[in-house]
């Protein structure tokens, strides 16, 4: 037993010591060296959502409220989960003009549910989108649409985006527009779009109409209907795919009822982040 | 001297920490997208090896083996560097703002890198004196930084070039890069003995 302890001892004490001494030194170095933060950076962090999703372009809620303090010029209204809210504190913390924020909202783009497509081969593999994208482009007879195995939700800070009859939904309420789901999604068929829209292109599907037509009911087929049918000259149909152009829709809803598929649908985004305030 | 110049034109081109022993890959990989964001990694963790040395060697030979526990070895040198590197930090941010600027993402970085911990262990494990082990660490850092900067500039042209298949995109045709680069840099070993003989 003296053996053990007479062995042991010295590297305990002197490991123990080295911790401590070490604790110290950071304590003391942290007391009176440290630098003295502009109060502001954190009040303007206290009102920053915390979600650090970087849709501001900064690494992180710390970073951007360092930014506007520190870096004149920095935009007031970069926070899209904070929205207006946070941007009248902040403006108003910073004594400058309140801007608007454009709202964002994540949109996927694909209604291939259990009901419009199939599998085209079982897949047992890791259950990741990524990965069963490496298997022939995923398992689902199209390749252009949601993979269903829930990448985008896994990333989802709010738990917005749940997977319903294999693809993924978002739910509009919760949704705080960070972007994650869109940067992961690796058949990018989420897509960040502003809340005010109207209508939505539901389908991702670049092949010829028959095709796309034989792998999803849903599809997209290209037939250009809702191009000639708007009155505002929004849509245009580029392979195939039909492409919604948001600064110029009136969000009448003419394309929603001529699509054959029902690829184009009334969306009901409803600009939740205005409401909410 | 002499001496001190084989042992740190030794640790740079024919024991290189990353391309021939494969120590640091992580930032190796993760901080090369940039020419300048490679330099400041490299020569950040070219101070901290510095730094680190000069802290743990008389650590090593006047209390780790005048106690006999050179086992804790691993453990106390973690601890210290790690301390170390945090203290260098605060330091810097109050002193040296625009030091602490240019380094302060990649400190923390650092702070638990297994290229310094190499360093500092190999450099016991040589037997070198403090000079030596200086120069050791010098070199290492160097090293370090050469290959950073290298890199940077391979792959600069690897992640843009239009000629790799789709699945090559990425972490693989990087991979691929740094095998290459850490095969010509076989092509030193040798060189050095033969240098100054």
């Amino acid at each position: 037993m003296n053996d053990f302890i007479s062995s042991v001892l010295p590297a305990v004490l002197f490991v123990g010591a080295v911790g401590l001494i070490c604790a110290l030194l950071l304590v003391i170095a942290a007391k009176f060296m440290s630098v003295k933060t502009d109060e502001r950076v954190t009040k303007i962090r206290e009102c920053l959502p915390g979600a650090n999703c970087g849709a501001c372009g900064f690494t992180g809620c710390d970073g951007y409220a360092d930014a506007l303090v520190n870096i004149p010029g920095t935009k007031t209204n970069l926070c899209i989960p904070g929205s207006d809210t946070v941007s009248k504190k902040i403006s108003g913390l910073l004594g400058v003009q309140f801007e608007d924020v454009a709202e964002q909202v994540a949109v996927v783009h694909c209604n291939g549910d259990c009901r419009n497509t199939r599998k085209k081969h079982d897949y047992v593999g890791i259950q990741t989108c990524t990965a069963v994208k490496l298997f022939y482009g995923g398992d689902g007879l199209c390749t252009y649409g949601c993979l269903g195995y829930g990448d985008c939700a896994r990333v989802c800070p709010n738990n917005a985006i749940c997977l319903k009859d294999g693809i993924a939904r978002v739910n509009f309420e919760k949704c705080i527009g960070c972007g994650l789901c869109a940067k992961t999604c690796p058949n990018h068929v989420i897509h960040m779009t502003p809340d005010t829209v109207e209508v939505v292109v539901t389908c991702s599907n670049e092949d010829p109409g028959a095709v796309a037509r034989k792998k999803c009911t849903n599809a997209c087929i290209g037939c250009k209907k809702c191009e000639k049918s708007c009155p505002e000259g929004a849509i245009e149909v580029r392979d195939n795919l039909s492409h919604i152009d948001y600064s110029k829709c009136s969000g009448c809803g003419t394309c929603a009822q001529v699509c054959p598929t029902g690829a184009i649908k009334a969306a009901s985004l409803l600009g939740f982040h205005n409401q909410a305030n | 001297m002499k001496e001190l110049l084989v042992i740190i034109l030794a640790s740079v081109f024919v024991n290189n920490y990353v391309l021939q022993k494969f120590l640091g890959i992580c930032p190796f990989l993760g901080v090369s997208k940039k020419l300048d964001q490679a330099t400041g990694m490299g020569i950040a963790v070219t101070f901290v090896m510095l730094v680190a040395t000069a802290v743990t060697w008389p650590i090593q030979t006047y209390v780790l083996e005048s106690l006999e526990i050179e086992y804790m070895q691993t453990i106390v040198f973690i601890l210290v560097i790690a301390a170390l590197v945090q203290f260098v930090e605060i330091v810097l941010k109050k002193y040296m703002p625009s030091l602490h600027k240019a380094l302060g993402v990649y400190l923390p970085l650092i702070t638990t890198n297994c290229a310094v911990l190499g360093v500092t262990i190999n450099n016991v494990k040589d037997e070198y004196g403090f000079a030596q082990s200086m120069a050791s660490s010098l070199g290492c850092g160097l090293g370090f930084l050469l290959a950073m900067v290298l890199f940077s500039g391979v792959r600069s042209r690897v992640d843009n070039s239009a000629s790799i298949p789709e699945s090559f995109k990425g972490i693989p045709s990087t991979l691929l890069a740094a095998s290459i680069v850490s095969m010509a840099f076989f092509g030193f070993s040798g060189v050095i003995d033969n240098l100054f003989a």
